[in-house]
């Protein structure tokens, strides 16, 4: 029975939908910055009051981390096993 | 009643299990932590008189608002941990867990450092065996290297703690760290003593104890061991080493590192380890900060931590006891099967990634505000880098979306008791998010300085709540863009080095080469030796043997010969 059983992420149409979804989330966040400007609260991190700042340092930090921890694989990465 | 310490009701009962029938003892077990709580809560803010044993002064209970906090989420923990192991049928399990989480308690209350250090080396006795109880051959040897760096983490204390009285006369377990913060400046029983916490807290080059461990102990037994070890450490760092300017760059080194070896990791409950590790790095750098407005992020950071940790180990944990994997390369897809497994363990990752409405939110907050406000720009923006981060996002997406390994098809929902668990406890996660006001109200230190801080109306103002939601979802869409354009680092079933390579593969390695080198010398020596003996040996039987010159029958005129060449000997001897 739950074999034939199809679900609604299943479809990549859906899975693009929500990506879609995703997209315009960010966009009316980047939209919310420049109607609503940042006051900084903290004056050792001023810099946090510049439009997008949230947006793009979680964007970069994110891809920056993936990425390099992929290389990272080249020196760290044993087999299965390696310990025993 | 007033004069029984919290955590020994848990202890005693523990000792009690065995004698209760063995399909009743999850249960009685589950009674101790709420038998527990109440009496917790009955007590009043005090210090109890100190017993005199041999010439050692012990405060067995210290009950204020610091110790207050952290004995109300342990006993929690052990009552969500108790639910969710109520199908187990092993007496031992149930027996050590309540010892564990009891002596945690105890400890949290303890007054003075002899004390705390009975109850340090009592945890880690009683956990190790939560590991053993897998029963496989990887989850012995883990135990037994988790055991050595526990205990050594108590022998170091012991070590700190009577260097320490033997200096000051005192054994009261209070600030240790002067005024300047500058633990190269204290005495070396205080640098022992901090030590022996960093071991505990999993400081960086000491943490490999936690991701060795935790994985391999059983389903339910990580949820316990997530709650406590690591916390009471914390607990202990918050109460000695507040202000300590070293745990700055150590903790922030601790949010770092492990960011990197969860992105790569397979074994999804190693990833959480990694993960936990570095939410024990924002709550050292807290604590190395020092101000009342840090310290309180670190005491509610602990409490949130210790909830949504637990809760992410418990989905892990049903995955594992369902499908009998918990590797990434072999899951995918499970919320076909396990919809409501998944629905809480993204509770969980919403609360660790500090979603709003999602406990992080309100307590993580705190500990950047405490950076921000002390002028620590650096250390604020490496915690905001790591705040977002790809373990967080893997676990839940690996196990439960990702690549469909077909596995949901023969794979059931966890047991009523684990989703129960979990339900509990997912929601406080949101509880505390939504609502942070009892939380904030049972914050040990000072609220005065910035005391909005700790309103919902700031919390939850436009600013903060865009920032937070312009961080994640962005984050979120980097995974997004990585994972569609298949650059997402694939499952691989694999083992990464760690620190631990250094005394799990470098030394034994270097000292097998020593006991090679040095037998080859040895026996080279002996080897000499021998036949040098061995030649001496037939001279001697050459002359003395049986056709020896020394054992032919002489002749009188031999002997009277050799008499008068002896006696015409000594007469030269005697003349000169």
């Amino acid at each position: 029975m739950s074999e034939e059983k199809t679900f609604w992420l299943d479809s990549k149409k859906n899975v693009d939908r929500l990506f879609h979804v995703l997209l315009v989330l960010c966009g009316l966040l980047l939209v919310a910055d420049i109607v609503h400007p940042r006051h900084n609260a903290y004056k050792s991190v001023s810099f946090e009051a510049w439009p997008f700042f949230y947006g793009i340092f979680g964007f970069v930090c994110f891809v920056v981390i993936v990425l390099s921890a992929k290389m990272l694989r080249k020196w760290l990465m044993r087999r299965e096993g390696y310990y025993d | 009643m007033t004069s029984l310490p919290p955590g020994f009701i848990l202890i005693f009962g523990a000792f009690l299990l065995p004698l209760v029938p063995r399909k009743a003892q999850s249960s009685a077990a589950l009674l101790l932590p709420v038998l527990g709580l109440a009496h917790l809560l009955s007590l009043p803010e005090m210090t109890s008189a100190a017993i005199q044993v041999f010439n050692y002064e012990l405060v067995l209970i210290r009950l204020d608002p610091l110790a207050r906090l952290f004995g109300i989420i342990f006993h929690v923990a052990a009552f969500a941990a108790a639910l969710y192991a109520l199908h187990v049928r092993e007496t031992t399990q149930h027996m050590v867990a309540m010892i564990y989480a009891g002596s945690a308690i105890a400890a949290v209350f303890a007054g003075d450092l002899l004390s705390l250090f009975v109850y340090w080396e009592i945890t880690a006795i009683s956990s190790v065996f939560l590991i053993w109880a897998s029963r496989t051959e990887r989850s012995y040897r883990a135990g037994m290297r988790y055991l050595v760096v526990q205990v050594g983490s108590g022998v170091l204390l012991l070590a700190g703690v009577l260097l320490h009285s033997s200096e000051t006369g005192s054994l009261a377990f209070n600030k240790l760290i002067g005024e300047n913060g500058d633990i190269f400046a204290a005495s070396l029983g205080v640098q022992l003593i901090f030590l022996a916490f960093g071991i505990k807290s999993a400081f960086p080059f000491l943490h490999n104890w936690l991701q060795d461990a935790y994985p391999k102990a059983t389903v339910t037994g990580t949820v316990f061991l997530s709650a406590f070890t690591t916390k009471l450490a914390i607990y202990a760092l918050v109460r000695a080493f507040p202000g300590t300017s070293v745990l700055v760059p150590i903790g922030v080194t601790m949010t770092l590192f492990p960011v990197f070896l969860a992105a790569i990791e397979n074994d999804l409950r190693k990833v959480l380890a990694y993960s936990l590790n570095n939410r024990l790095g924002f709550m050292v750098t807290g604590v190395g900060i020092g101000t009342d407005l840090a310290l309180n992020g670190v005491a509610a950071h602990a409490f949130c931590h210790i909830l949504y940790k637990a809760l992410l180990f418990m989905a892990m944990g049903a995955v594992l006891e369902r499908t009998r994997t918990i590797k990434a390369s072999e899951l995918g897809g499970l919320y076909k099967a396990m919809p409501w497994t998944a629905a809480f363990c993204l509770i969980g990752t919403a609360s660790t990634s500090a979603f709003p409405f999602f406990s992080g939110f309100v307590s993580k907050s705190l500990i950047l505000s405490g950076a921000a406000s002390a002028g620590y720009a650096i250390p604020w923006l490496l915690l905001l880098a790591v705040s977002a981060s790809v373990m967080d996002f893997k676990v839940p997406f690996l196990a439960f979306f990702g690549h469909d390994s077909g596995q949901w098809k023969t794979t059931r929902e966890a047991p009523w008791n684990m989703l129960s668990a979990m339900g509990l406890v997912a929601i406080l996660c949101i509880a505390i998010g939504s609502w942070p006001k009892p939380l904030y109200d049972i914050l040990p230190f000072s609220k005065a300085y910035k005391p909005e801080t700790y309103t919902w109306a700031y919390v939850y103002s436009w600013e903060h709540v865009v920032s937070q939601l312009q961080l994640l979802l962005f984050a979120l869409l980097a995974f997004a863009v990585i994972w569609r354009a298949k650059l997402y680092p694939t499952e691989v079933d694999s083992t990464n080095l760690d620190f631990d390579w250094f005394y799990r593969k470098l030394i034994p390695g270097v000292g097998l080469g020593i006991a090679r080198v040095g037998g080859q010398a040895w026996r080279t020596l002996l080897g000499t030796a021998t036949s040098g003996l061995q030649s001496v040996g037939a001279g001697v039987y050459r002359l003395h043997g049986p056709n020896g010159y020394f054992a032919r029958t002489w002749t009188i005129n031999q002997i009277v010969l050799y008499a008068a060449l002896m006696l015409g000997f000594y007469l030269l001897l005697y003349f000169f």
